[in-house]
């Protein structure tokens, strides 16, 4: 569903990726994962379409249709999510807002009507109850005061609630104690489905050892320069990333 | 020096022969002493300080027909115009090019009153105010009497007949009386882009009273001029809002004198400004007595080529110990050509105080803008959703619950008025 082919990219003049190929098939889960400063976190901002990336050559299809033509909100409304490594704070925006926001644009792309408040409300009380997230911090303006454990719930509840078709967790673990860990990791394998795909993009193994990936890729200087099964993660733990910096480039 | 080296402007010309043709003006000792301190001073230019950022002079081709008082076509008019009107509060008073018309009003609750006083001389010095007193025959006073516990807001509805070119002063007076409490606004509404007005409010709050007054200006009057002279006494507190949505050019001057211990004061605004429509807030609040409080918050939302201003001075007079003053002005700009002067200024001659200003002046936050839109919220909504959250903390500022609703409605209208205008394309 996904199809990444010789993917360049640079940011203010400066290559980050440099020819990146990646395929994702519906109802897997793929890691990426690789050194800080690798181009991991530029791929999913690339995916998610993101200004100031400069995309100098190459393709990204999602169902066969072209992602890099459309804006982010379009591709949003495709399927594309991406849970963001820092989620942004949004002083004055009552988080309930966003979230109605956001599941009545998706609505209106497809031409349905705005959802009925208590259908809403219904809605999110359900997918919260999972994610132990409390009705009064979607009350509060969004992300703004909130722990990073919570920021990474309010992320992985906006994607049950947006149901997406390709979902990227960019390092979805930095920042999560390990009972949060937990919660955010059942979250989202709650989410697993045969018609969905996952791209989880991580530094460590850690996060691995609750959302078991499929196929692991390892990322050095803005290109794939290995792939593999579930092993491949531990590998990478147990010898690191320096057989691979100098692989690529 | 001589007060005008400059030969006299059209509209300065048409204004002088306005005056001397009205012989009902010119009769009266004090109107003449009025125009007489503005013809010496003339249109106000850059060169005035007060005045920087607008210059009346050279804005003003020439000065617009002074409205004449309606006739009985024109207030039937008006009257089925105000039917398709919601009220703002739940008594209205209304006045029409500046007269206060009886048949379109409402009877005031019990302790407040409309009553006829000869409006004292405006004991500010401004070239435009003192225009004003010489020409401004309607308005009217309102009376609180003292004690009055007046909760549900009265609304003073501005409004002008015809669409033609016109000039309306009016003179409105609110006095609130000792331990008094009333809720005010006055709406500018109906003026169309060839009308020049200039509304002078003046707000006495005696001690212990309590006044919350917002205004709204939301038509497209050529010139939108608003002066607002304020006294407040002891232990008195003002809680007065601003929200300026219309006027091509619009200039509302604040004069707050803080005259007894512990009065409070809390002045906002936030204006909206797009085309090459302008705004500006220029305020003065003087400390004359101890431990008050002074609070001003004012933001503005500008588009296109438009300009906003906003400049504040706080005074604090070597009497007014333990004063307690914070001052902030904050703009987003949405487009290239967009522009904010910001100037605020303390001038404290007191050494016990406790004194701060800040502007700032910036645009939306594109990461947050991205974010919004990586959950599907298309460009324009998402600008509006950030605009709106902006916005409200402004609002949020005005104590009356019912009037602040009102303001967020016709807020968001603004907003929904530019939707489908993403910032980005006009770049």
């Amino acid at each position: 569903m996904l199809e990444v082919k010789d993917l360049r990219v640079s940011v203010h003049g400066k290559p980050i990726l440099g020819g990146l190929n990646l395929t994702v098939k519906a109802g897997e889960i793929a890691a990426i994962m690789g050194p800080n400063g690798s181009g991991k976190s530029t791929l999913a901002y690339v995916i998610a379409g993101k200004p100031d990336y400069e995309v100098t050559s190459g393709e990204v299809w999602l169902d066969g249709e072209s992602l890099l033509e459309l804006e982010p909100d379009e591709r949003a409304r495709k399927g594309v999510f991406l849970a963001f490594q820092y989620p942004i704070e949004i002083p004055g925006v009552a988080t309930m807002t966003f979230l109605k926001a956001a599941l009545n644009a998706e609505r209106r792309a497809r031409g349905e009507g705005d959802l009925t408040t208590p259908d809403f409300m219904r809605r999110v009380r359900e997918a919260s109850k999972a994610l132990k997230i409390d009705m009064e911090m979607l009350r509060r303006p969004l992300n703004v005061g909130f722990s990073g454990g919570e920021k990474k719930r309010l992320e992985v509840l906006q994607m049950t609630l947006l149901q997406p078709r390709l979902a990227v967790l960019d390092e979805t673990d930095s920042g999560l104690d390990i009972d949060a860990l937990r919660i955010v990791s059942d979250g989202v394998n709650a989410l697993r489905d045969p018609n969905r795909g996952f791209l989880v993009i991580t530094h460590y193994q850690r996060l691995l050892d609750h959302i078991r990936p499929d196929t692991v890729h390892v990322m050095a200087n803005g290109r794939i320069v290995a792939s593999g099964g579930p092993e491949l993660a531990v590998e990478l733990e147990r010898n690191g990333y320096g057989a691979y910096a100098e692989e690529a480039v | 020096m001589t007060a005008h080296a400059v030969p006299r402007s059209t509209a300065e010309s048409t204004l002088i022969s306005q005056f001397e043709a009205r012989k009902e003006l010119a009769r009266s000792p004090q109107r003449a002493a009025a125009f007489k301190r503005f013809a010496e001073r003339g249109l106000p230019t850059r060169r005035v300080e007060s005045w920087h950022y607008t210059d009346l002079r050279a804005a003003l081709a020439d000065a617009a027909p002074l409205a004449s008082a309606p006739d009985r076509t024109a207030i039937e008019a008006a009257g089925r115009a105000l039917k398709e009107r919601n009220k703002l509060g739940t008594v209205r008073l209304v006045l029409l090019n500046g007269r206060l018309i009886e048949s379109l009003s409402d009877n005031l609750p019990l302790g407040a009153a409309v009553v006829s006083r000869g409006g004292k001389p405006l004991a500010v010095d401004d070239p435009m105010v003192a225009l004003a007193e010489a020409l401004s025959l309607g308005g009217c006073s309102v009376e609180v009497s003292d004690g009055a516990q007046i909760d549900k807001p009265i609304e003073i509805l501005h409004i002008v007949s015809g669409d033609g070119a016109l000039s309306v002063y009016s003179r409105m007076e609110i006095v609130v009386g000792a331990g008094a409490r009333a809720s005010f606004v006055e709406t500018f509404s109906g003026a169309g882009p060839a009308v020049q007005r200039h509304a002078v409010t003046a707000l006495t709050l005696a001690e212990g009273a309590k006044l919350k007054h917002a205004v709204v200006v939301e038509d497209r009057a050529e010139l939108h001029l608003e002066s607002q002279i304020v006294e407040i006494e002891a232990g008195a507190e003002l809680n007065a809002f601003a929200l300026v949505s219309g006027g091509t050019l619009s200039r509302r001057q604040l004069f707050v004198r803080m005259l007894g211990e512990k009065a409070k004061v809390a002045l906002g605004g936030l204006a909206l400004l797009d085309g090459s429509r302008r705004a500006d807030t220029t305020l003065q609040v003087v400390h004359s007595a101890p431990a008050g409080t002074s609070r001003e918050f004012y933001r503005s939302i500008v588009d296109d080529e438009a300009a906003g201003t906003f400049q504040g001075k706080v005074v604090v007079e070597s009497g007014a110990q333990k004063t307690d003053g914070a001052m902030k002005s904050q703009a987003v700009l949405l487009s290239p050509r967009a522009q904010m002067n910001a100037k605020p200024e303390l001038e404290i001659f007191a050494d016990d105080v406790l004194c701060g200003h800040g502007a700032t002046v910036g645009s939306l936050d594109p990461e947050q803008i991205f974010y919004l839109r990586t959950r599907g919220i298309p460009k324009e909504e998402a600008e509006a959703m950030l605009l709106e959250a902006f916005g409200r903390e402004a609002i949020e500022r005005v104590e009356d619950e019912a009037l602040a609703d009102a303001l967020r409605m016709s807020f968001r209208a603004w907003l929904a008025s530019r939707g489908g205008r993403p910032t980005e394309a006009r770049a």
